[in-house]
């Protein structure tokens, strides 16, 4: 089984990604066994399916978004994902820090945020104040976790500290 | 000036410890060169032609006494005694070791100085005009709302990976010293009918490949919505922008696209969820950092001095050197003094550590302990006594630092080129040393008056060209140096973009050519009549044919080469 960092813990982790080969249709493709991430058209074409697979087979779901993706589409339905993953194709890709901002900060979802793709130990504190908790990440994961406290302070409000620096000070 | 306190003095010790690793890791093999690419820019580390140039920032153009020296002696061991400083409140350094630069970035921490965001797709080093706070004209100090904005971006963790760079700056107003409209992003300060401070918004500004203007985004907005309009702004444009094209990826290429009032309607859209938020600025807040940048203890002194008065009458380049570097003080008996880096012969921009050493030296001695840098690329003492400028002067020319051009043709502006940079097609250094041997002459040069030469090596415009009255482009012609010429261009609130009057010249023909379109401009103008208004008032064709006439020589090659 995969490891991966959650909640600043390296734990083993029975998720699948589910990603469209070249000549997969949503609306047709085979969902694999056991708690599976399918992308946002899959989620939009077969959410019938994905709720009865969990309720008769017991295997849970979750939505990974695409950098072009609209975090709102899912806001109606965050409750009832126990995770949502964001996608980097490539690192310097950042939408996926905005995204998750949306998820957190304006569409109030409280479950397991994780990112996944080209993530490494040098985006992990910045994705970790933008609002993630997990990190599927490229290197080890026992390498990657010490990029997590690069920083002991922040300027601004994030989603992980609604309160900006100056907030603080004053208090 | 801002003074660090413990917190912020922590974020850049900690920002030098994380890019230690990271270039040890990248030196170990553990990190590839693409993802070690993006960490370098943030840090301002570039790959050049003979290595590494590193990029220090000097937000908004403030830098103390002993800040400077620290500067001038990482220049020197680190460098090769020299510092160039840019046209947007930046010092660089062209010859130092990517191995060295954690240990550069440590010693610049000991002064509060750093290279956090100076380079990369990220929010870059903010400006401001280098008359704040001492203008008379300005509606208010932009420093505080600058420094403001500089820990607001640093280390922004929604926008560390951005389209494209990101560019910000504020203005006192109404002058506009920190030229907002070639901003992605330019933050004026106005007041409102009823007197309440706040901004006018301009977005989509900026230069390189495609030179735009910035349109008005918003003609008010309340000083305490600052940082949440900003972050509405930029969430915008990290969804929206384009990533397909880096030459189609800066803000104003998204804001083009969509137009003004549809790129306004997605941020107010995106606005409305943040107004009022926490990021809303307090009153505190901002009291907290105003109080910085609190009047200096200014003595009470008479509007004119007679020993200033007397030393100009009798020292005839002391009084030339008064009438082109001195800017008003709104505090009488003070005046704010361009030290110039463009002494002829030398590379625009640049300064040795030795300069540097004595800049600081003379600010402590004729000033606050505070310099400042200029987007003309020259320094800037900005409270001296009347009294104290001819013993000031004395010592700056003493020095090479009293050119007496200050807004004239031979104050140029011009990018290190391709004597530094891989990027260029040409070296922009020799080219702004010929044109100011030509005119070298004060007299001449003081007939022509007012007049704005900006050079760049590429078409990323570092040098501002497309803004010169006289801009000048470096183009590639199979292997040959030529020059793209623009006229018309400006700075500040009567922004203009430059056009091209005709095919590129030759660079051993671009000072004769210049100095046709300048003959042209003499002869055409009325009384008073700056050479952009003449330019304005009679059009791109007259300059056209003056700068080709008996240039038929150059027209068969441009043909010949195809």
């Amino acid at each position: 089984m995969a490891k991966i960092i959650k909640h600043r813990e390296i734990v083993e982790d029975a998720w699948t990604v589910l990603r469209l080969a070249a000549n997969e249709a949503p609306d047709s493709v085979r969902l694999p066994a056991g708690p599976t991430l399918v992308p946002l058209s899959v989620w939009r074409a077969r959410k019938e399916d994905l709720i009865r697979r969990e309720w008769e087979q017991g295997a849970p779901y979750g939505v990974w978004l695409a950098p072009t993706d609209d975090a709102a589409e899912l806001a109606a339905d965050l409750d009832d994902l126990p995770v949502v993953a964001v996608d980097f194709p490539k690192f310097t890709d950042g939408r996926g820090y905005s995204i998750a901002t949306l998820l957190r900060t304006r569409y109030g979802y409280r479950h397991e945020l994780r990112a996944i793709g080209d993530v490494g130990r040098d985006q992990l504190h910045y994705l970790y104040r933008s609002g993630f908790d997990a990190w599927a990440t490229k290197q080890e994961p026992e390498a990657a976790l010490a990029g997590l406290d690069d920083f002991s302070e922040a300027y601004q409000s994030a989603a992980n500290q609604p309160l900006p620096l100056f907030r603080r000070r004053a208090s | 000036m801002y003074q660090y306190d413990p917190i912020d003095r922590q974020l850049v010790q900690q920002r030098v410890a994380q890019y230690r690793d990271q270039t040890r890791r990248f030196l170990a093999g553990e990190l590839s060169e693409d993802e070690f690419r993006p960490l370098r820019l943030q840090n301002g580390l570039y790959i050049q032609r003979h290595g590494p140039m590193f990029r220090i920032a000097i937000p908004y153009g403030h830098v103390s006494s002993r800040q400077l020296r620290a500067l001038a002696r990482i220049a020197r061991v680190y460098d090769r005694g020299v510092g160039h400083f840019s046209t947007r409140h930046n010092m660089q350094l062209n010859w130092v070791r990517l191995d060295q630069v954690p240990d550069i970035l440590a010693e610049l921490a000991k002064f509060d100085l750093h290279a956090i965001q100076t380079s990369g797709n990220c929010v870059r080093n903010v400006t401001a005009d280098p008359l704040a706070g001492v203008s008379a004209q300005e509606i208010a100090d932009p420093r505080p709302w600058a420094e403001i904005v500089r820990q607001w971006s640093a280390f922004n963790p929604e926008f560390a990976y951005l389209p494209r760079k990101f560019k910000i700056a504020v203005s006192g107003g109404p002058d506009d010293g920190a030229n907002v409209r070639i901003h992605d992003l330019g933050l004026q300060l106005v007041r409102d009918g009823a007197g309440e401070l706040g901004f006018k918004v301009w977005v989509g500004g900026g230069l390189g490949r495609t030179p735009i203007l910035g349109q008005v985004l918003r003609e008010f907005l309340p000083w305490r919505h600052l940082l949440s309009y900003a972050e509405a702004v930029l969430r915008v444009y990290n969804l929206h922008g384009r990533r397909d094209n880096a030459f189609k990826a800066r803000i104003k290429i998204l804001v083009k696209a969509l137009g003004i009032a549809e790129f306004a309607r997605q941020v107010e859209a995106e606005w409305a969820h943040l107004e009022d938020a926490p990021a809303t600025l307090t009153e505190t807040e901002v009291a907290r950092v105003a109080g910085h940048f609190d009047n200096p203890a200014y003595e009470a002194l008479p509007r004119l001095d007679a020993g200033f008065e007397f030393a100009r009458r009798r020292d005839a380049a002391f009084a030339a050197w008064a009438a082109h570097n001195l800017h008003a003080h709104r505090v009488p008996g003070y005046a704010a003094v361009t030290v110039s880096l463009k002494a002829p012969g030398h590379a625009p921009g640049d300064a040795t550590s030795e300069q540097m050493e004595l800049v600081a030296d003379l600010a402590e001695r004729y000033g606050f302990a505070e310099i400042r840098t200029t987007q003309t690329q020259n320094l800037l003492l900005p409270d001296v006594r009347l009294r104290d400028l001819h013993e000031l002067w004395l010592a700056l020319r003493e020095a090479k630092l009293a050119t007496p051009t200050v807004g004239r043709i031979a104050d140029i502006t011009a990018c290190p080129g391709g004597d530094f940079c891989a990027l260029a097609n040409a070296r922009s250094i020799p080219l702004a040393q010929a044109i100011q041997a030509r005119f070298c002459d004060l007299e001449t040069q003081d007939d022509i008056g007012e007049l704005k030469l900006n050079i760049s090596g590429c078409m990323n415009a570092c040098g501002h060209h497309h803004v010169g009255q006289i801009g000048l482009l470096g183009v590639d012609r199979n292997g040959e140096e030529y020059y793209q010429v623009t006229l018309g261009g400006a700075w500040g609130l009567e922004a203009s973009l430059g056009e091209v009057i005709g095919p590129a010249v030759a660079r051993d023909a671009v000072p004769a050519t210049i100095h046709r379109i300048v003959e042209n401009y003499r002869n055409h103008r009325r009384p008073h009549e700056r050479f952009i208004d003449t330019f304005n008032r009679i059009g791109a064709a007259s300059f056209r044919d003056a700068a080709y006439q008996n240039e038929s020589t150059q027209y068969e090659r441009e043909t010949a080469n195809g």
